[in-house]
């Protein structure tokens, strides 16, 4: 294991590929690698990508990739697509779009299925995202799923995000209420040579307004990905809100919460793992009777159970 | 708690644009709970390879109907070998003649399906091989 992580932390390809799964799978080394990677990370850009299925996200990515390269970055992509929920397999066709750098050594994708995180971001994307910043990648992408939680999700793990919009998905209402707005670093209207994009830039815009003085006013940035037209202003727009990120009490504050978060998560994870062992040995087929008898309630018998771990694990 | 789940290319490498037969295999093993990672038409073996070293993949399903299996299947075998990666299975199928097959086989293919495999054989065959695989790598 030290070995793997010392050739991971070097950059080697499959040493990296194979501490995510390894992380991913929730191996009970887990633990022991994201103790051992963690103190190496926290250099990355961590950008991520959100906006709905077929908005051209990976499309997008691939363009974005090509473009940090030529900047000379290196490269790390997690791309999330969704797990079956009924045979937790998964169809992963983002990197389809991204092969011309597959070959490439200065960059690393890597497909991921949603799992068990209904339609979140799952717990392993963020450690994923830890690795390859770990193992040098000066520049990591995370696309998401565009459905779902995952959309707000991705606040809690990169540093920029874009959303991207395409025009012809609903007025600016859809927008508003999609909750999304918040969280966008930057706005990206993809497709932009169809008719309503410069509407959709201008509705980004007005909601903008609405919303007030910010710090950082995301900038609203028309592409046409597939010809990779403005995609160089999107790289630099993204290298802009990092450069304010370093610079500002905003920054300071998003990534203070961050690793709060991060505390937070692991807490929520121990804590859930001893109250399930506790919860299992307090369950009895005399407790289920006493409670469907109403003799006694779930309040009483949890607030039991907690005072039992409170007992054990002080003394 | 997520478990340990198989993972999967399935690849097209060279110039024929038969897909279909890709995406049926693609979607058959998707909903027998694998991760399928899907690289589309036109692959170079180095790009199969490379994706296949990335994504931490048990095993590799190439699917050519041109004609070209012997260079195909050759090329990515001996790259796994020059990565150190020769654990990852490679295994086929498409339009290929019964007498190529033993040659595949020589090579490294772990198997080969012809046209008209029900995909519950496969499917039965590539869990097998990827059990056997993770239990050399446990130990």
């Amino acid at each position: 294991m030290e070995k793997l992580i010392a050739r991971a932390l070097e950059g080697d390809h499959r040493s990296i590929a194979r501490l995510i799964s390894l992380v991913e799978s929730e191996s009970p080394q887990a633990e022991i690698i994201m103790r051992k990677i963690y103190p190496h990370s926290g250099k990355a850009h961590i950008i991520g990508l959100t906006g709905s299925p077929g908005a051209g996200k990976s499309t997008l990515a691939d363009k974005i990739i090509a473009h940090f390269k030529s900047l000379g970055k290196t490269v790390g992509v997690i791309a999330v697509d969704p797990s079956s929920p009924f045979t937790g397999g998964a169809i992963l066709g983002d990197r389809l779009r991204m092969q011309q750098h597959a070959v490439d050594p200065d960059v690393f994708i890597r497909s991921m299925g949603t799992r068990g995180s209904l339609g979140g971001l799952s717990r392993s994307t963020q450690e994923a995202a830890l690795i390859l910043d770990a193992c040098g990648k000066d520049v990591v992408i995370i696309e998401t799923v565009g459905v779902g939680q995952s959309e707000v999700d991705i606040v809690k793990i990169a540093d920029t995000v874009g959303l991207i919009l395409v025009p012809g998905m609903g007025d600016d209402i859809q927008i508003m209420k999609a909750g999304i707005m918040e969280i966008a670093d930057l706005f990206i209207v993809n497709k932009a040579d169809r008719d309503g994009a410069d509407r959709v830039a201008t509705e980004v815009n007005m909601m903008l307004d609405l919303l007030g003085m910010r710090a950082w006013r995301p900038p609203v940035l028309k592409t046409v990905a597939e010809r990779g037209e403005g995609v160089e202003e999107v790289v630099s727009e993204m290298l802009r809100h990092a450069d304010f990120l370093s610079r500002s009490e905003e920054g300071r504050r998003r990534k203070w919460q961050r690793l709060g978060m991060e505390v937070e998560e692991i807490l929520r994870r121990e804590i859930a793992a001893m109250v399930e062992v506790a919860w299992e040995k307090e369950k009895s087929p005399e407790l289920f009777e006493l409670l469907a008898a109403r003799k006694t309630t779930p309040y009483e018998v949890a607030e039991e159970v907690l005072g039992k771990i409170l007992s054990e694990t002080c003394s | 708690m997520s478990e340990r789940k198989v993972r999967v290319i399935v690849a097209k490498p060279g110039l024929d644009g038969h897909d279909r037969g890709a995406k049926v295999v693609a979607r058959a093993l998707r909903d027998a709970g694998m991760e399928v990672i899907y690289t589309v038409l036109r692959q170079t073996p180095e790009q199969i390879v490379q994706t296949a070293i990335q994504e931490d993949a048990d095993a590799i399903g190439i699917s050519i109907l041109s004609g070209a299996h012997e260079y195909y299947f050759g090329r990515i075998i001996e790259l796994l070998k020059e990565r150190k990666a020769s654990d990852i299975l490679v295994f086929g199928g498409g339009v290929i003649p019964e007498d190529d097959v033993p040659k595949l086989k020589a090579m490294g293919a772990g198997a080969i399906f012809g046209p008209g495999t029900p995909t519950s054989v496969c499917i039965d065959w590539l869990l097998s091989a990827v059990r056997e695989k993770w239990e050399k790598e446990s130990a």
